[in-house]
């Protein structure tokens, strides 16, 4: 374990993911500090202007909206917005901040339900093996046989919008990768001799799974999952880019992309000059899911037993 | 090996029939009225509180799950998916029309993900851990994890927005003139780039290119980095063996080790991923079509799920589903040819 997080510190591509996700977090604990919410709900962006046009960085509030937060007996601190504002006069700033918790509670909550679910489907399905076997893994089949992007997206179609159900639709095709991984894992840790010893001595086959056969498996597991966060929030974006995700001015970055869909081209004679609208967002995103993604790289390089003692 | 395709073959309806239970039990969960928005397109039809009635009777929407199921069955075999209310024609004539498009453009993207996926990954493994490798590595890592939404929009707003060079959609006004009403033109495969040829139409084959240039660079970036990372984990795993080590030690030099003994047996497992990849690029067709406004069934697709026309919807699924599972089923068999272990057995 010590070695595992002295290799992750020294490497320099898990060192730049490690500093990513600490900055994040940060962002996303003092996200009411670094932008105090000016509704009810903390997750609905503020809108600067009524005006359908993004407006540039260093805009301010206007007066008909300042007004309604007097009325409202609101304090507004923070009336400029530092990074202008997309489509319908949102906060961007507001936007990204807020969208950092919304990125962490759909990656963390999606992969770990999602991760526990296939762990406990894999390792039924590899302990037992024979016929329950084989229908686990025809079961798993069925539901690899969607395009995961266009799993979710029908599913939450159907469900309808919100960030519920677009995490329904993650986790119900999302768990199948961590079935197969662990069901390989189990198959080969079975035939070990301290699984006969302990089948020998009699004890209880939920126990032989929880006590000796998941802790010796599941750190491959582990490395996929940190993979897996990255791409669950790029989906989940993807959703809200495509009109299906989050409700309309809800803080997620995927939407915020989505609104500044139509203003990427910018306008005659001025090429992108709505570029902030697309620039923010987009750069968040990607930092987040890159941060994961550095990580659990390296993670599983330095886990592979293959490659141990050659990195 | 016979039996091992005969076995796979056998699989085959199972699976279906799976994914058409999955597909139907999430329909299911929308009321028989709104189900029925999905068979009818005349809202006149549905008038009176009566008409509405018989109509769910005749289509059996309230029937017991397993009945609905059975009928729901027996209309998709006809092809008979319902009304699209976002193409306003048959469900099925929609998805004909557009699906040359995004054949099309997942066509020509398998190739820059196969060369340059498998021709990297190579180079990485080979220069494993040098300033070489880490940066192939890193730029992997960067396109695995740009969103293709992002990717796309910057390629369009630097090569659209900055430079005008590669404009959205599938055909410019005067090309879609000659494709779509012109007289002279045949449409063999409904591939443009194809056609035109066929029909000695330079211009417009060049016009059909320079719209699919931007969409298939964006489709291709992250099957591109995940075929790369494949790859080079298997080479890597390869160059470990003892026979590349017994090739090396017998003096055969370094080109031969690792294009012919080497690449080789490396290159089985990334067959099977490059299979699925493809496959998986799919699901990235529907994002991609919808940042360059091409107009295939994934542009489609994404309208009707923003304008809940969920007969168009669930056929996507069906349709995507479909493709994957055949797909998967060539890519196994061919599998099962290539590799004499799995011939074996």
């Amino acid at each position: 374990m010590n070695r595992t997080i002295r290799k992750l510190f020294s490497n320099a591509s898990s060192l730049v993911g490690i500093v990513l996700l600490i900055i994040f977090i940060i962002i996303a604990v003092f996200a009411p500090k670094i932008a105090p919410p000016l509704s009810d709900d903390p997750y609905q962006v503020p809108r600067m202007s009524w005006d359908v046009n993004p407006q540039a960085p260093g805009f301010l509030m206007s007066d008909n909206i300042r007004e309604i937060y007097n009325y409202m007996d609101k304090n507004v601190k923070h009336d400029k917005a530092i990074c202008g504002t997309t489509e319908g006069g949102y906060d961007i700033f507001y936007g990204l901040i807020w969208g950092t918790r919304t990125a962490f509670k759909i990656g963390l909550i999606t992969v770990i339900i999602a991760a526990f679910i296939g762990v406990f489907i894999g390792s039924i399905s590899a302990y037992f093996g024979g016929w329950v076997d084989e229908i686990i893994m025809r079961i798993t089949d069925i539901f690899l046989s969607f395009p995961f992007l266009v799993a979710a997206m029908v599913l939450t179609t159907i469900l309808g919008r919100g960030l519920d159900k677009v995490m329904i639709a993650l986790i119900t095709f999302g768990w199948m990768g961590y079935a197969r991984l662990i069901r390989g894992s189990i198959l080969a840790a079975k035939e070990e001799t301290y699984v006969m010893a302990a089948k020998a001595l009699g004890v209880k086959d939920s126990k032989i799974i929880w006590k000796h056969l998941l802790p010796n498996t599941i750190f491959p597991v582990m490395v996929q999952a940190t993979m897996n966060i990255g791409s669950m929030v790029i989906t989940a974006a993807a959703l809200s880019f495509l009109g299906v995700g989050a409700p309309v001015g809800y803080a997620d970055w995927g939407q915020m992309v989505s609104f500044a869909r139509n203003w990427i081209i910018g306008s005659p004679g001025h090429a992108g000059r709505y570029w902030y609208s697309v620039f923010y967002p987009g750069i968040f995103i990607v930092l987040f899911v890159l941060s994961w993604n550095l990580v659990g790289d390296t993670l599983r390089d330095i886990l592979d037993p293959r490659l141990r003692g050659e990195l | 090996m016979l039996s091992y395709i005969i076995r796979r073959l056998l699989l085959l309806p199972v699976i279906l029939l799976g994914v058409t239970f999955l597909i139907f039990s999430v329909f299911s969960l929308l009321s028989p009225m709104e189900r029925l928005a999905t068979y009818v397109h005349d809202p006149a039809s549905l008038k009176n509180a009566q008409s509405v009635e018989r109509l769910i009777d005749k289509y059996h929407l309230d029937d017991p799950f397993p009945l609905s199921y059975i009928n729901w069955i027996k209309r998709v075999i006809h092809f008979d998916l319902g009304w699209s209310q976002t193409a306003n024609q048959p469900v099925w004539e929609a998805i004909c029309q557009r699906f040359p498009a995004t054949l099309e453009l997942v066509l020509y993207s398998i190739i820059p993900v196969v060369l340059v996926g498998i021709w990297l990954g190579v180079i990485s493994a080979v220069h494993h851990n040098d300033m070489l490798d880490q940066t192939i590595r890193v730029s992997a890592i960067i396109g695995w994890s740009l969103p293709t939404f992002i990717f796309g929009l910057f390629v369009l707003f630097i090569f659209y927005g900055i430079l005008g060079w590669l404009p959205p959609g599938r055909l410019s006004s005067w090309a879609q003139d000659i494709v779509y009403t012109g007289t002279n033109f045949k449409s063999y495969t409904h591939l443009v780039t194809i056609d035109a040829l066929l029909n000695g139409n330079i211009p417009l084959f060049l016009d059909a290119l320079r719209h699919l240039i931007a969409p298939v660079i964006t489709l291709s970036v992250i099957s591109w980095a995940g075929l790369l990372r494949i790859t080079r984990s298997s080479m890597l795993d390869t160059l470990r063996k003892d026979y590349v080590r017994t090739a090396r030690a017998k003096g055969v030099d370094e080109h031969t080790v690792i294009h012919l003994h080497a690449e080789r047996n490396a290159l089985i497992p990334v067959m099977t991923i490059a299979g699925m990849m493809i496959i998986a690029m799919l699901g990235g067709v529907v994002i991609t079509e919808t940042v360059f406004s091409y107009p295939g069934v994934g542009f489609w697709m994404a309208s009707a799920a923003q304008s809940l026309d969920y007969g168009s919807v669930i056929s996507f699924a069906l349709l995507f589903a479909s493709l994957m599972v055949f797909g998967n089923l060539i890519v196994d068999i061919s599998y099962a040819l290539v590799d004499p272990r799995v011939r074996l057995e």
